[in-house]
């Protein structure tokens, strides 16, 4: 077949740097991912609302969470067995990246400074990078560990 | 309603941060992880700029929880830093997150002021 099936009936395809050609299926699992991860921190901040000039411990474990299962998860999918090619897109950018946030860990740094809580705003700052960074080399190192056991 | 803007949101966010991050690796060849650099800093600046302003909530959901949640990560941002360290590029590790974090607070800290200026 050398003719390209263009679908009918959908978005005209625009022109775009040749990086994004063919992009489309990965650019939709990313998005349902992200959806979906973005639906979960929603849901735990319903669930532990944050209070006021408190530490906050919602975002706190929603990103310390989402860092030791994306230790485990890269861990199978990069070093122990292929994947389909949508598994990482999907699940790793899409619903880790949905899950967890930057922009929510910052400004509620810069929020407890304004109101007057700038230990409080320190020691978030200091755990939630340490707790992070803890949990995903943890995360994979236990992972590899683990796999590597069994194999034998 | 609340929950449809928060899929929208994150809909959007993610996406880009993806395409941010190909088109960045596409245009520069290092290890360090530039893109999501990028998407953590101007997510923070945008979602500094909502808590400034303080529009609705409807806006705060759908730009702040969804898109800047979506568009922001802290996952992919530590798992890089663990495979800078694990192939030995540990200064590099050590400048991503000092980095990631001064660049995100002075964004956020730069969003606030300039939203309530607005």
């Amino acid at each position: 077949m050398t003719a390209p099936d263009i679908p009918t009936g959908t978005a005209a395809a625009q022109p775009r740097p040749s990086v994004l050609l063919g992009q489309a299926p990965v650019v939709a699992v990313v998005a349902i991912g992200g959806a979906i991860g973005a639906c979960a921190r929603y849901a735990a901040s319903l669930a532990w609302p944050a209070q006021t000039g408190g530490f906050p411990w919602t975002t706190f474990w929603v990103n310390v969470v989402g860092c030791a299962v994306i230790g485990v998860f890269m861990v199978v999918v990069t070093e122990i067995r292929t994947a389909h090619h949508l598994v990482r897109p999907f699940f790793g950018t899409g619903v880790l990246g949905g899950f967890t946030t930057f922009s929510t860990y910052a400004v509620d740094i810069q929020k407890l400074v304004d109101h007057g809580h700038p230990g409080t705003g320190l020691a978030y700052l200091a755990a939630t990078l340490f707790a992070a960074l803890a949990a995903v080399t943890l995360a994979a190192t236990a992972t590899r560990r683990v796999l590597k056991r069994r194999r034998r | 309603m609340n929950w449809l803007l928060v899929i929208v949101g994150g809909m959007v966010g993610a996406p880009l941060r993806y395409l941010t991050d190909r088109v960045v690796r596409s245009r520069h060849d290092t290890v360090f992880p530039w893109g999501t650099l990028a998407v953590n800093v101007t997510g923070c600046l945008v979602l500094g700029l909502l808590a400034g302003a303080a529009p609705g909530p409807n806006l705060q959901l759908l730009l702040g929880t969804g898109l800047c949640g979506a568009l922001t990560t802290y996952s992919t941002f530590s798992y890089e830093t663990l495979r800078l360290t694990e192939d030995g590029a540990g200064l590099l590790a050590v400048a991503n997150v000092m980095v990631s974090v001064s660049a995100g607070l002075g964004a956020a800290f730069a969003g606030v002021w300039l939203g309530g200026a607005l």
